[in-house]
């Protein structure tokens, strides 16, 4: 099994725009993320581009279409696409989100919620053996942002996620952004949910910005990827490193994408924060 | 105590409410809004992706209202959203508040053709020393997998180039107008204008005519140098 191995340090998701400058950048983070369902066409620039930052960067593939939250079975012709372009890259990391985006035919375009129930537990545990067997990879499961929740739960996230990993060997994503939102939406604790979290399946960090909802102000945050990191995310992710070392860390920022020196800047922050874990661990 | 719904009830009464405006019952319709407006914000961003002069042409706005009415009838069926779009140009056909743009189908059909060929296959361009020494009655030609004929009665061609960013102004020619479109290989897209009878002979190579049965009564030269000169032809070869 391809283990999901990138290096600890700060990545960015790529974006086409940016392409002159990350390719000229060497090595100015140390990944960079790609959504797998925008190079799933046949040719063209996208792989090309994907090939030449590989040549110098680990490459990440992020999965948003898979649908492993979902009720029905796994899509075979999306799983085998999966499987081709990993193979075609054969990128350094592989992951995908604890939600499902599909339903019959329809492809819904949203990572949506799900309860933590029994019943889904078991659903959630046959996909993801699924997904790792037939890519032959271990792969990384990322918590949800959520805005809503559902009577029927019975687990905690943290221990689903947790029975996720222990049952299926898979590694977890943990989105440190996702955590302080939903922790706002839903009246709980980040740092407890942290203390929770089982850290040592963390197989990579993400960070993005968030916005306050139009309706309901500051009181639902809505996980957009569109501005900085805020400061009481980048404090959970130092209090995460101060317990964990550094892992690889992606800043998301997918809408109003700004300047390519913007987002150099966002990972050059965490690299400062992965600097200081590195020198602890040392220490 | 009352039964809890399974998954499955969960998801189809939580897609039921991404496309009307009541959300499902016991999530609060504010918070749940925020499912509705990332799925059709998401897809409505996706089409205006593919299809941007469209959008330029009808303003985003109108388009945003448009795309939503085509997303709620023609639901992505794959989560790969470069493949979803292609009912566009017969949507934009069949929508009464854009009858009056008629050549606006075309404009995205155009647009459509462009993205097959930015995502198409990728295929190494011939030799084309080959073409010197073949027997011109048995000379057959593959084209890259990006290659496409377009027609329209109107200028769509003129219409979709007037709206690309730093177009200059110019007088728009009468249709019909004819485009050859394909990748290049420094990967751009391009679209090169055409006339009808080159178009003829395109679409009779892309379906594998072999060139003199193709090329009968047309002079196929024109034709043969734009496919050259943007490496679009990926075997020379002759039929037995």
């Amino acid at each position: 099994m391809i283990p999901s191995v990138l290096p600890a340090r700060a990545g960015l998701g790529f974006k086409p725009e940016h392409y002159a400058e990350a390719a000229a950048a060497l090595r100015a983070v140390g990944f960079y993320e790609v959504h797998a369902e925008n190079y799933m066409g046949a040719g063209g620039a996208p792989h090309v581009m994907l090939d030449r930052l590989h040549a110098d960067h680990a490459i990440s593939v992020h999965g948003v279409g898979l649908s492993i939250g979902g009720a029905g079975p796994l899509d075979d012709a999306h799983l085998r696409r999966l499987k081709t372009l990993l193979d075609r890259h054969q990128p350094e990391s592989f992951s995908e989100h604890l939600a499902w985006s599909s339903h019959g035919a329809a492809w819904l375009n949203d990572l949506l919620p799900l309860p933590y129930t029994d019943e889904t537990l078991a659903t959630i545990i046959a996909h993801v053996d699924q997904v790792q067997s037939v890519l032959g990879r271990r792969m990384l499961l990322e918590n949800p942002a959520t805005y809503v929740t559902f009577a029927s739960s019975t687990w905690p996230e943290v221990e689903f996620l947790r029975e996720i990993t222990r049952r299926t060997g898979c590694g977890l994503l943990l989105d440190v952004n996702n955590v302080f939102v939903s922790a706002v939406n839903h009246g709980f604790d980040p740092e407890a949910y942290l203390a929770g979290f089982p850290l040592a399946a963390v197989g990579e960090i993400h960070l993005a910005g968030h916005e306050a909802d139009a309706q309901l102000g500051a009181a639902l945050l809505i996980d957009s990827h569109s501005r900085p990191v805020a400061p009481p995310v980048w404090e959970l992710y130092a209090q995460v490193l101060a317990r964990t070392g550094p892992l690889p860390t992606l800043i998301e920022w997918d809408n109003d994408v700004p300047a390519f020196p913007v987002l150099l800047a966002e990972a050059a922050r965490a690299e400062t924060l992965l600097e200081r874990a590195r020198h602890d661990a040392a220490a | 105590m009352t039964p809890q719904p399974d998954h499955r009830a969960i998801e189809t009464a939580f897609h039921a409410g991404l496309w009307s405006p009541q959300a499902p019952e016991g999530h609060d319709p504010k918070r749940f809004s925020v499912y509705r407006n990332n799925v059709q914000h998401g897809l409505v961003r996706a089409l205006a992706a593919r299809f941007p002069v469209v959008e330029r042409l009808v303003g985003p706005e109108f388009f945003a209202a448009m795309a939503r009415v085509f997303a709620a009838q023609n639901p992505p069926r794959s989560p790969v959203l470069l493949d979803w779009g292609d009912g566009f140009p017969g949507f934009l056909t069949a929508f009464p508040p854009v009858a009056t743009l008629p050549y606006l189908p075309d404009v995205a059909r155009l647009e459509w053709l462009r993205g097959l060929a930015f995502h198409a296959a990728d295929a190494p361009v011939a030799d084309p020393a080959a073409l010197a020494n073949a027997d011109p009655d048995r000379l057959t030609l593959t084209l890259a997998p990006s290659a496409h004929a377009f027609a329209s009665p109107f200028p769509a061609l003129a219409i979709w180039q007037a709206n690309q960013p730093g177009a200059r102004p110019a007088p728009l020619p009468a249709g019909p107008q004819f485009a050859l479109i394909g990748r290049t290989p420094g990967l751009d897209v391009t679209c090169e204008a055409l006339g009808a009878d080159q178009t003829t002979l395109l679409r009779a190579l892309l379906a594998g005519a072999p060139l003199a049965r193709a090329a009968e009564g047309i002079d196929p030269t024109p034709l043969l140098a734009l496919l050259l000169r943007h490496g679009l032809i990926t075997r020379i070869g002759e039929t037995a």
